[in-house]
């Protein structure tokens, strides 16, 4: 399964690193990547897949929140559907 | 992929616009429980509730943290409980008890279904069982009722109405300790619909199948959210703003919806298409009608805007669902949205508008609270009235009104949560009470007979 991991906040150094880490630490690929200041805002976008681990999206998502909040910026993983349900017909 | 703007948006609606999926209700057909005696047939009721029910909670909850969308209750609606109590009058209460029990044991927010269809006739049991419900609506925590009064086919049953102003009063005063809390459970309908997930009228009609998943979405600040970025658009342009934003947000309850029927094991029934409002700021249907120009609700020009609204919202919601039903359309309750609390209690919005509005939006007169001293007859003319326009008019209209015990205008009234707190509102001063008295039925509309 495909997941959207969208991180918002205020820019510093290392968000990528330990996102990364996170994400590797639970066997979660990283298949693409993007950031940019979209409104006003620090926003990275990361398409991951979850086939390759163990831990459900269900447990991943709060656990990626929580990691956010530890390092000062939101942190939402999204299974991708609901992107695809909502702006594709 | 995607677009990192359009995953932002989504974000968004989430985030800082409130969107969510305001309920899962299980719709669960309740015939094959039916036994020779009240006992049985509650021993029944219960175990099929929790049987088919166990998981709803959990799997809303999973699908919530999955897709990262809150499913604010998870609901079960069941076969209209006076068909299950027609064989012993008189012990509805056991019923009742086991299905607020069955509630409870399996953790689901509410339970919709203490309801008669009493729209042409009232059978001996029928008149029984809607008498009991004033005390089962006291004596229980999650159970919702409702009663059918009228319809488009049927005409309005005017002594069903008139019982219906008697238990609510009744209610009211059993539940006098919680501010009437008893009627914010209860609502009488004109052409209410059997796949309804919303409460407190959801119930699961006898022409369903055995076990169905409805879905309601929400969304009114995702609308008003999306208008105020086009402050200069004309009407037209105001309409396509809102057909969008309601394609996206229905969309998201369809995939709730199939995901919900197929992890539960059920059949997908509809996704209801609804601006369904809280009391926190920023989820409120009436800040849409002011972001369209309005000073405040109520004010002339609300029954324009709100029709435009409520046919937008159907239309846009329309293409995003392969079955839509239940109420579809913006809700109006009074207590349970900011813009409205604070309309009704600045003046701006009065009872009589508040009829007007209900002919061009989704339900009716929901959530208003009246002076307590206000009569059962006056209560039943109210519902008159509703039942009128909806009848006339082929749409469902609703009354869940509390005539709330030793408060008249100018007080309030707080019941917490997603029911919020609503200004007392005045009726009128006349009184209909010769009217009630007559009984009978108002005949069905010419445009009702369409063979």
């Amino acid at each position: 399964m495909k997941a959207i991991v969208t991180v918002i906040g205020k820019d510093k150094p290392g968000i990528i690193a330990k996102i990364s880490a996170f994400l590797a630490e639970r066997s979660v690929n990283i298949e693409d990547i993007s950031q940019t200041v979209l409104q006003n805002n620090f926003t990275m976008i990361m398409l991951v897949n979850l086939e390759g681990s163990t831990a459900k999206i269900t447990d991943l998502a709060p656990e990626a929140h929580a990691l956010g909040k530890e390092i000062g910026v939101e942190i939402y993983m999204q299974n991708e559907e609901v992107f695809n349900a909502m702006h594709k017909i | 992929m995607i677009s990192g703007y359009e995953i932002l948006e989504t974000v968004k609606m989430v985030k800082d616009e409130h969107f969510d999926v305001r309920t899962i209700t299980m719709g669960i057909s309740l015939l094959d429980c039916i036994r020779q005696d009240a006992k049985q047939t509650a021993t029944a009721v219960y175990d099929k509730i929790c049987k088919r029910a166990e998981n709803i909670v959990k799997v809303g909850e999973d699908l919530s943290s999955e897709y990262g969308v809150p499913i604010v209750n998870k609901r079960v609606s069941v076969t209209p409980a006076s068909l299950i109590t027609a064989n012993f009058p008189g012990q509805e209460k056991l019923i009742a008890k086991a299905l607020d029990d069955a509630a409870k044991k399996v953790g689901i927010d509410f339970l919709g279904g203490y309801s008669a269809l009493v729209h042409k006739g009232m059978t001996p049991w029928e008149e029984s069982f809607i008498k009991s419900i004033p005390e089962v609506l006291a004596t229980t925590d999650k159970l919702c009722s409702s009663v059918n009064v009228g319809s488009t086919r049927s005409g309005l049953n005017m002594d069903a109405v008139a019982l219906c102003g008697k238990i609510i009063k009744e209610a009211a005063e059993l539940t006098k300790d919680r501010g009437g809390f008893g009627c914010a459970k209860f609502v009488a309908f004109c052409n209410a619909v059997e796949d309804n997930p919303f409460m407190a009228g959801a119930f699961h009609g006898i022409g369903e199948g055995d076990c169905v998943i409805n879905v309601g979405v929400s969304g009114p600040g995702v609308v008003s959210h999306a208008l105020k970025s086009a402050p200069d658009a004309n009407m037209t342009e105001i309409a396509e703003i809102v057909k969008k934003t309601a394609f996206k947000i229905t969309r998201v309850g369809q995939l709730i919806a199939t995901q919900a029927a197929k992890r539960l094991n059920a059949s997908f029934g509809i996704v209801d298409l609804s601006l369904a409002p809280t009391p926190v700021v920023g989820d409120s249907v009436g800040h849409i009608l002011e972001e369209m120009g309005l000073s405040n609700v109520g004010t002339h020009g609300t029954t324009a805007c709100l029709a435009l609204l409520n046919d937008a919202v159907k239309k846009g919601g329309t293409m995003a669902s392969s079955h839509v039903g239940g109420l579809s359309g913006a809700f109006i309750p009074v207590s349970e949205d900011v813009g409205m609390i604070d309309a009704a209690a600045g003046g701006f919005l009065t009872l009589s508008k508040l009829e007007a509005m209900t002919a061009v939006c989704s339900v009716g007169i929901d959530m208003v609270a009246v002076p307590g001293d206000t009569s059962w007859e006056t209560i039943a003319a109210l519902i008159a009235d509703e039942a009128a326009i909806g009848m006339v008019n082929n749409k469902t209209t609703a009354v869940r009104v509390i005539p709330v015990p030793g408060k008249t205008v100018g007080d309030s009234v707080s019941f917490g949560g997603l029911l919020g707190e609503a200004p007392i509102m005045a009726t009128s001063k006349g009184d209909a009470s010769r009217f009630i008295h007559r009984g009978g039925r108002i005949p069905a509309p010419i445009h009702g007979n369409k063979n």
